[in-house]
């Protein structure tokens, strides 16, 4: 009796770390960010792109409306890519498309909006990218749909057409 | 006089460069611990990326506004996941990880006991 525990035991053994290190197997080895969690977002102070103000986030953000938080740069490609997608969103609603200048030379910036247009009804600075890292963002482009100052989605990478129509979805 | 000159270099710069390393050291050390997210298999550290570089500016900024490195970690664990810690915390995803070696363990520790200890 004594004898067939041991064995026994082993097997047993190895079978739970196989099946761990199988379960492990089928996990996805690239790190795929949390897009849906709740969060409020974060205070902090910026600088106003055009005047060159100081300004707070909580004047930007206000309760029982919904944002949309771009965060763009003059040499990011991608952003030139969904920029014409932005656009059409501000003409066909009344969504609030607030910019966040990430790491950018202003003239730079400037000319983009000149040659690509304006949908931002704000933009502020962030010179050094640590705005953005208080938002949790990985780089641009990346979007946060803000409602009740509270981050609803985040979209990592440029915005397609998918995207947007769950804005669109959102917003009605 | 020409080494006392140099012992004088010395002494005077000596304090000032363990003084800036002492910043440097803490944030190199907490850096060395964060994963850079967008980079594969590099620490935030060893990356020269944008978001590694802004990472690295808000370690310093955090280290300033005098919060401990277990704070700084925890700051960044609710913005972006337990992932970007290089040493993960005990929790329900965890668990076998660090249980496991310790099982193990004690299981083979009984087994040896078993087969030669006791037939002794």
């Amino acid at each position: 009796m004594k004898n067939k525990i041991l064995p026994f035991s082993v097997i047993i053994i190895f079978g739970i770390i196989f099946f761990i290190f199988y379960k492990g197997l089928e996990d996805s080895k690239i790190y795929t960010p949390d897009v849906n969690t709740k969060k409020e977002i974060p205070l902090f102070n910026t600088k106003e792109f055009f005047s060159g103000e100081n300004v707070n986030s909580s004047s930007i953000f206000e309760l029982d409306k919904v944002y949309l938080l771009n965060i763009w740069s003059s040499w990011c490609v991608p952003c030139r890519q969904e920029h014409p997608l932005l656009m059409n969103l501000n003409l066909e609603n009344k969504l609030n498309i607030i910019g966040m200048n990430y790491k950018d030379n202003l003239k730079n910036a400037e000319n983009f909006l000149k040659e690509l247009g304006n949908p931002y009804k704000e933009i502020f600075i962030d010179l050094d990218g640590t705005i953005a890292i208080e938002w949790g963002a990985y780089g641009v482009p990346e979007s946060f749909l803000i409602y009740n100052n509270e981050i609803i989605k985040k979209y990592i990478g440029p915005l397609n057409q998918e995207s947007i129509d769950e804005i669109n979805l959102f917003i009605k | 006089m020409k080494f006392f000159k140099f012992f004088l270099i010395v002494i005077i710069l000596f304090p000032l460069s363990s003084v800036n390393s002492e910043g440097n050291d803490k944030r190199n050390e907490i850096t060395k611990n964060l994963r850079c997210l967008i980079c594969q298999g590099q620490s935030v550290y060893d990356s020269d990326s944008e978001f590694a570089n802004s990472l690295k500016i808000v370690v310093d900024k955090k280290l300033q506004e005098g919060l401990s490195e277990d704070q700084i970690y925890e700051y960044f664990k609710t913005k972006y996941g337990e992932w970007i810690l290089y040493d993960p915390g005990l929790n329900k995803n965890t668990y076998i990880l660090w249980l496991l070696p310790i099982l193990i363990f004690l299981i083979g520790g009984a087994i040896i006991y078993k087969s030669f200890i006791v037939k002794k």
